[in-house]
């Protein structure tokens, strides 16, 4: 199963050259919200994305029918399709999908909704409904593209796109389908958002500093940073994708997905679910961690998270932890875009393994000592890695991790087969 | 009737029908000179259900006034919702 178009929306840039090249110069793109005045918050920047125009793809109607996260989730994929070259009007319709992970979905619509409903139930709009559903991303998608096969939305918070793809993953290997379009996207900049992460002291408080706010594995983390976008990729059995010559960017390999079962929010400070599915990811690629030479951390920069998975991938890794093992968490540039994080990290992992470059954790300068493996710090590290993980954990005790393998001209997996 | 209050009238008619026009090419997505008087909101302008129901209410919002349900139903083009509103409100 092979990735053969991509496409991201994020704070740091939504072309996917100049994405790559600002994530690998160690660039980070928070700053200042000003989706609504924040001067009453004790977190006031984040990952916006500015000057957000839909206006080319979605047409003056389809703009009054969708939420800003689904106007992310469509745009993103438009250029992910483009980036393909897939036609699908010349697609067999029912062998194709969409399933789209968010964490809160149309949560714009809601708050503004309530606004509303303050002023009699009769004020709310009859499109309220259809812009505030989670699955309203993957069904104007399915729409779009005449997509007849399977369609749904993933919610498992900021695993949510993670599960989405191996969602995807799993329907192209069952032999459902041929295509997948798959991913997350998230627009939760929101008043209520922001308010309520902010109560729960999930959030960086380093507001006169807020590139330097997101520091994953650094003693001094203080919480994550909030950010919005979308990660969308094109899955497609590789058959499929060599019939019609596709440009191949990698492959996934194996999908795993388990739980905590600890708490509500925090995740098991042992990492037992996070290593177990890391084992289960390893386990359905058919590789050992000996094999991979990078890991896209979740790294969101909050105290109990960043050494969760730290203890959990040294209890998987073993030796392999601290020899030959780079690990990095790109939300250090990118902040943590809830459900579309493990679409946009997916992109990165396969852009890592497609280029032989590694970008790096910034803001790294004052390690946490119980944080103690290879984090790529403030450079980015030229490596032909070959495997790949990248891990996704989500509050409520999600875990899904992917494998992903790079190519020397045809998968690993259809090469030993051909030898 | 004098005809200084006729024209006032027609000013009156003129300017409702032009914000009437304004809010639906705006809620449908199209310019102003695609909506005339006859334009209607489904065979013209391809309205469905939600759109008919939005539309209503942001007339009721626009002119300040309520369109019930049974009545709203009978308000299928530009020039008939014009004429509501005229008969309607204050």
């Amino acid at each position: 199963m092979v990735i053969t178009g991509m496409a991201v929306l994020t704070a740091l840039g939504s072309d996917l050259k100049s994405f790559w090249h600002s994530l690998c110069d160690g660039r980070s793109g928070i700053g200042p919200i000003d989706l609504f005045d924040t001067s009453d918050y004790k977190t006031r920047f984040g990952g916006q994305i500015k000057d957000f125009d839909s206006t080319p793809i979605i047409d003056a109607r389809d703009q009054k029918r969708l939420d800003r996260f689904a106007k992310f989730a469509v745009v993103a994929a438009a250029h992910a399709v483009d980036d393909s070259g897939i036609d699908f009007g010349a697609e067999n319709p029912s062998r194709a999908g969409v399933i789209i992970g968010t964490g809160v979905g149309g949560l714009w619509e809601i708050e503004d909704a309530h606004k509303k409903l303050a002023r009699g139930p009769d004020r709310l709009s009859p499109i309220m409904i259809p812009r505030m559903m989670a699955n309203s991303a993957p069904g104007e998608l399915s729409k779009r593209y005449g997509i007849q096969g399977p369609t749904w939305a993933v919610s498992t918070a900021c695993a949510s796109a993670s599960n989405a793809i191996g969602d995807a993953f799993r329907a192209i290997q069952r032999g459902d389908v041929d295509i997948m379009l798959t991913g997350g996207s998230e627009a939760a900049i929101t008043p209520l958002s922001l308010g309520g992460f902010s109560a729960m002291r999930a959030l960086s408080q380093r507001n006169d500093t807020p590139t330097e706010a997101s520091r994953p594995f650094s003693r001094d983390r203080d919480g994550f940073v909030l950010s919005e976008g979308a990660g969308i990729v094109i899955l497609e059995e590789y058959e499929h994708a060599r019939a019609r010559d596709a440009k191949i960017y990698a492959e996934i390999l194996g999908f795993g997905s388990t739980s905590d079962a600890y708490h509500t929010v925090k995740p098991d400070p042992e990492g037992r679910g996070a290593a177990n599915a890391m084992r289960t990811a390893l386990f359905d690629a058919g590789v050992t961690p000996g094999h991979i030479d990078y890991v896209n951390a979740h790294g969101t920069s909050t105290p109990p998270g960043d050494l969760a998975e730290t203890v959990a991938l040294k209890s998987v890794y073993k030796e392999r932890a601290t020899d030959g093992l780079s690990i990095s968490s790109t939300k250090s540039q990118l902040g943590h875009l809830l459900g579309a994080s493990g679409g946009v990290e997916t992109v990165v992992t396969v852009l890592s393994l497609y280029y032989g470059v590694l970008p790096p954790t910034i803001n790294l300068n004052d390690p946490d000592p119980e944080c103690n493996l290879d984090y790529v710090p403030h450079t980015a590290r030229e490596i032909p890695a070959r495997y790949a993980m990248s891990n996704s954990f989500g509050f409520g005790g999600h875990n899904a991790t992917m494998v992903l393998c790079a190519l020397d001209g045809i998968p690993r997996r259809y090469a030993q087969q051909a030898a | 009737m004098d005809a200084a209050k006729g024209d006032t009238e027609d000013r009156a008619v003129a300017n409702i029908q032009e914000r009437v026009i304004e809010i639906i090419a705006e809620q449908m997505g199209v310019s102003k000179d695609q909506v005339s008087s006859e334009t209607s909101f489904v065979n013209d302008l391809g309205a469905d259900s939600l759109d008919q129901v939005e539309l209503v209410m942001e007339l009721e919002e626009e002119f300040d006034i309520t369109i019930p349900d049974e009545q709203a139903e009978h308000i299928q083009t530009v020039g008939q919702a014009v004429k509501y509103i005229e008969e309607h409100s204050s």
